[in-house]
């Protein structure tokens, strides 16, 4: 499956573990077949047309259809939503029989995680899965709130993205930001806005060995150096 | 002397018309008639007519009428204009007059600068004369006293009309005309204008449209002396390219020096600072030369209007935020340094000067370049045949309908059939279809959208009646938060701070009170001439394109406000910037200020071109250029599209010469360069001018078209406009931008997103992916519709390119040559030194994305097991 070769070579390590990271923005473990996506923020829309700010009401399915095509992808045993997989928890409980209804066919067949975040400390009724504060793969702790611990560590909630210099412009882009020991992953809901990685709130979690920013391309994800990103 | 009796008008003003040595003029008196049997009027007058005057005879005469001891009787007439320093200005002339006559009028003035204690007042005890601007109507309309505070009203006075009906606060004004004729039916309108292409147009406008469709009386004053115009022959050699004056700066100067007060337009806020830098660095009498343009803070253009206002200013570099504004008596030399663009923006432009109608106005065309010459040349000829150019009335916009409709509620209780027929009374909406309307009622209500999910949440819904009304009393408050049509792009404020590492050189203070508009000479090292050091957190210079500061890096210096900046970061969305010592900055390309060479002017160019014989009045420099190229390949001719094709360099070049303006070569470049990369002949880019269009090519293109591969007739087909301009109008950065602007406007989101100032920006949505969303899901959603409405009327002029690609069809002439030709050199040199905006921003995501490639591929990332 060409798609795969040509996103497999987009990884990374934290400490002895491989991750792939996918143009999508999900992170797939290979070892344990397991799919890692961060701040679906689903229902963001609904969230806002009850302050009667009416934005279109399909980023839930949009958010949906491209974890669809992931899943389709890499086929995991495992998915793992890393926390704020709903924007809140009113607007949740509104989701539309059709969305409901693809929510369903990716889970089904495989295994589901909600890991809680600050917009969703539990996952809403109708949403089957597992659900907890942290998860533990191998010697690496998954949580939605990135922690200011020396261990091993894969987070979300900050919705990193970078703003890359070119010879005569720039782009802004969401990207995983790492160095080695820990991750924060790119929001992957439709309307999650970006926070810049040169922002203040980044700079305590990554203090140490060189910290890479993968960011998402059209088709790949690309390498980048901290010096050729910008502050916004 | 008897003194001439005008029984029109009351004894009081005939005595204050002779005490002044003045006589009423015909039109004020025509309109004063008009007035008085109730029929609304447009009045087209040049400047210095007395059109302001004209404009408040009427009213002026009733409430002089009016019995002695009668307090207020509410509000009598509105004058709405579009600049705000206007309304304030007109506000203080009629309290002259008012008060020479020992008249009881209350005249005030409402713009957003007015206290909010003042507005409160205003709407409880109206003044019998109210100076207003567009958006203040609007608001006014919304409110909830809306039919009490209007019900007097017997006149509204429109003025600057030509310039307003052309924009979407123009649509806004329409729509807000009509319901004020509902509120106020015995209400008439006078319509201040300059001279127009189609004076009918603005008479339509003015009157409601429909069942009694009609158009307002024309009363036209005389045209005022011929202009004195002409273009300059520089000293100096005149430049292959560009827009810039540094080869003519010499000849301006003299000019200035010989006239009482200049005004020195240019077309865009670079090419200001540019001209006003090298003027000052000439400046060797000290002229108290200033700078206004779009970009500065509005304090600083303040104090360059008063100080022009008070006669202390002997020239000002302007753009087009002077074209309208407040009469200065005593300017009498316009110099236009450019490419005039249109005739009618010659006219008013030269209308600035003199303001005295039995005197020519002088006016003097400095040309940037050879293709500017003709320009200058053909602009002179149709001045003095007093051709107009204006553009065509438009089609009032459906994100500023939904603006309205939202208001409407907010105002009180609508019937929708009742609303429908009252914005159809409005020109711009005349034609607007019933379902476009119910779908931006649709849209107010609920958003608009396939799936009905909103419901539940609806802004505004039916009651028991009928009658739409708002939900909430917080909608009504949003609605008063994001009224209006002006849409600033993401501009950053420029803040003057402390250069970071301190310089060693001795600094000197400016003389006490001196301001930006002397701007301090650009000294050599042994004369450091800035002053000392601000504090971070020191003045606002003004604002500029979030996108051009991108594209600079910290220590990069740029003119701004007259000076050389040096940019020191962006911090907390705010640029700082401090005075560089710099003498070579780096101008600002940001792109204020760009009109379209008009259709008619391009059209005498074409002729002017192709008749050897018209050529003796140009400059001798551009005749032998012409001639060259004549006997190296040949003259387009007025009605066929001449292609050239050379090979140079790596590269295979075609240049194209259809004279239709920037935007549609823009628009044709992005549509023919798609079409050359599927037919593999490997086009590598395209730069855009308002005369011609260069693409390059590692194919050969001729070879191809003498292979019979390609056929030029084919390549230039008009089938081009349909899917690939679609595909590529949505993925375009420009759409995106669209979009947003429309997304404002109709209300879909607010101009300051909630909770944007209080936690970030990871919360925010930007437009762009709701943009993303919408496109996939609903692609004939009614604001993607009004943004492709905009995008291919304003920004890519699709109209336009279309006329041109019918026109020229069976008439392409291609030269295969073999080097450059003359008429290419000018576009050629373009090449490279494109401004950072619209399209180029395209290519700027793509090297961008190729850097990206680059890095991967030199960094492999992952392990290499």
């Amino acid at each position: 499956m060409s798609g795969i070769t040509a996103s497999v070579e987009q990884g990374f390590s934290l400490g002895d573990e491989d991750f792939c990271a996918d143009v999508s923005g999900a992170l797939f473990h290979a070892g344990e077949r397991l799919l890692i996506v961060a701040d679906l923020h689903l229902q963001k829309g609904a969230a806002f047309a009850e302050r009667r700010v009416l934005l279109p009401p399909y980023d839930t399915a949009a958010t949906l259809a491209r974890l669809g095509e992931a899943v389709a992808r890499y086929q995991p045993r495992a998915v793992l939503a890393l926390g704020d997989s709903f924007h809140d928890a009113r607007a949740g409980a509104l989701m539309n029989t059709a969305d409901r209804a693809s929510l369903a066919a990716l889970q089904s067949g495989r295994e589901w995680i909600w890991v809680a975040g600050n917009h969703d400390p539990e996952a809403p009724a109708f949403a089957d899965g597992l659900q907890c504060q942290t998860y533990r793969l191998g010697a690496i702790t998954l949580r939605h709130e990135p922690s200011q611990d020396r261990g091993l560590e894969i987070a979300g909630h900050l919705h990193p993205v970078a703003r890359v210099a070119a010879a005569k412009g720039r782009l802004r882009r969401r990207c995983f930001l790492s160095d080695g020991a820990r991750c924060v992953m790119p929001a992957f809901g439709a309307y999650a806005g970006g926070l810049n990685i040169l922002d203040e709130a980044f700079a305590p979690l990554f203090t140490g060995a060189r910290t890479i920013a993968h960011v998402l391309g059209r088709a790949n994800v690309y390498r980048i150096g901290l010096e050729s990103c910008r502050p916004d | 002397m008897t003194r001439a009796v005008f029984p029109e008008l009351p004894d009081q003003f005939s005595a204050w018309f002779a005490a002044r040595g003045w006589e009423p003029r015909a039109h004020q008196l025509e309109l004063l008639s008009l007035a008085r049997s109730g029929q609304s009027a447009l009045l087209i007058a040049p400047t210095g007519a007395g059109k302001t005057l004209a404009g408040f005879l009427p009213t002026l005469t009733e409430l002089a009428a009016r019995p002695a001891r009668t307090r207020s009787g509410g509000l009598h007439t509105l004058y709405v204009s579009p600049l705000k320093a206007l309304a304030v200005d007109v506000a203080r002339n009629l309290e002259a007059p008012i008060a020479q006559m020992g008249l009881r009028i209350r005249v005030e003035a409402r713009t957003g600068d007015t206290p909010a204690s003042r507005r409160q007042r205003q709407r409880r005890d109206p003044p019998d004369i109210l100076l207003t601007t567009p958006e203040q109507l609007a608001l006014l309309l919304g409110g909830p006293d809306a039919r009490p505070l209007f019900a007097t009203l017997r006149r509204v006075v429109l003025d600057e009309l030509h310039a307003v009906t052309q924009s979407k606060r123009g649509d806004l004004l329409a729509l807000d005309l009509a319901r004020l004729r509902k509120h106020a039916p015995q209400m008439t309108i006078i319509g201040l204008s300059a001279t127009v292409r189609d004076a009918d147009e603005l008479r339509r406008w003015l009157a409601p449209q429909g069942k009694d469709a009609h158009m307002a009386a024309l009363v036209k004053a005389p045209p005022g002396a011929p202009a004195d115009l002409s273009m300059l022959d520089a000293r100096e050699r005149l430049p292959w390219s560009g827009h810039g004056a540094s080869h003519a700066v010499h000849d301006i100067y003299a000019a200035i020096k010989t006239a009482k007060t200049t005004l020195v337009f240019v077309n865009t806020r670079a090419q200001a600072e540019a001209v006003f830098q090298q003027l000052w660095s000439i400046n060797e009498d000290s002229l108290a030369i200033a700078l206004h343009h779009g970009s500065l803070d509005a304090s600083q253009r303040r104090r360059v209007e008063e100080a022009m206002a008070q006669g202390l200013l002997k020239a000002i570099v302007c753009t087009s935020t002077l074209d309208l504004g407040i009469d200065w008596g005593d300017v009498d030399l316009v110099i236009n340094v450019g490419a005039p663009k249109g005739a009618s923006r010659l006219t008013q432009r030269i209308g600035r000067a003199n303001h005295r109608l039995d005197e020519p106005s002088r006016a003097l065309l400095v040309p940037g370049n050879r293709f500017e010459a003709l320009e200058c040349h053909a602009a002179i000829e149709a001045t003095a045949l007093g051709a107009q150019d204006t553009p065509p009335a438009r089609t009032g916009a459906l994100d500023v309908l939904c603006q309205h409709i939202l208001g409407s509620a907010c105002a009180e209780p609508f019937d929708a059939d009742v609303l429908f027929a009252e914005v159809t009374s409005a020109e711009p909406y005349a034609h607007l279809a019933h379902s476009d309307f119910l779908a931006a009622l649709d849209f107010v209500a609920t958003g608009g959208y396939a799936l009905g999910a909103y419901e539940r949440f609806a802004r505004i819904r039916r009651d028991k009646n009928g009658l739409w009304r708002i939900a909430n009393g917080k909608i009504a408050q949003t609605w008063r938060m994001n009224v209006g049509t002006i849409v600033e792009s993401d501009m950053l404020k420029v803040r003057l701070v402390r250069a970071r590492a301190s310089k060693a050189v001795a600094k000197k203070s400016r003389p006490a009170g001196g301001s930006l508009y002397y701007p301090t000479k650009l000294g050599g090292p042994s004369r450091p001439a800035y002053t000392g050091p601000l504090a971070r957190g020191g003045r606002v210079l003004g604002q500029i394109e979030e996108y051009f500061l991108e594209t600079l890096a910290p220590g990069d210096t740029f003119l701004f406000g007259g000076e050389v900046l040096a940019l020191e970061g962006i911090f907390e969305g705010e640029a700082y910037v401090s005075r560089a010592h710099s003498q070579a900055p780096k101008v600002p390309s940001y792109a204020g200020g760009k009109f379209p060479l008009s259709t008619y002017l391009a059209e005498r160019v074409r002729k002017l071109i192709s008749s050897p014989r018209q050529w003796s009045a140009l400059p001798q420099q551009v005749r032998d250029w012409l001639s060259l190229q004549a006997k190296v390949s040949r003259l387009p001719s007025a009605n066929n599209l001449l292609i050239e094709t050379f090979p140079r360099g790596e590269r295979f070049y075609l240049v194209a010469y259809p004279f239709e303006g920037r935007l549609a070569h823009q628009t044709l470049g992005m549509l023919l360069t798609r079409r050359m990369e599927r037919l593999e002949l490997m086009p590598q880019g395209f730069v855009a001018s308002e005369y011609a269009l260069a693409i390059w090519c590692l194919r050969d293109v001729a070879g191809a078209c003498a292979s019979g591969a390609l056929s030029m007739e084919a390549l230039f087909d008009e089938d081009m406009l349909g899917d690939d301009l679609e595909e590529w109008l949505q993925e375009s950065a420009l759409m995106k931008r669209t979009f947003r602007t429309c997304a404002v406007i109709a209300g879909m989101i607010e101009r300051r997103f909630p909770g944007k100032e209080k936690t970030g920006r990871q919360v925010t949505i930007s437009t762009d992916l709701i943009y993303d969303v919408l496109r996939r899901h609903q692609p004939d959603h009614i604001l993607l519709r009004a943004a492709r409405d905009d995008a291919a009327t304003g920004l890519l002029d699709v109209a336009r390119l279309s006329v041109m690609l019918a026109r020229i069809k069976g008439r392409i002439m291609h030269e295969a040559l073999n080097r450059v030709s003359p008429l290419a050199v000018p576009v050629m040199l373009e090449i490279g030194r494109e401004p950072v905006y619209g399209q180029a921003q395209d290519q700027i995501l793509a090297q961008a994305a190729a850097a990206l490639v680059e890095d991967a591929m030199q960094k492999p990332t992952g392990k290499a097991s």
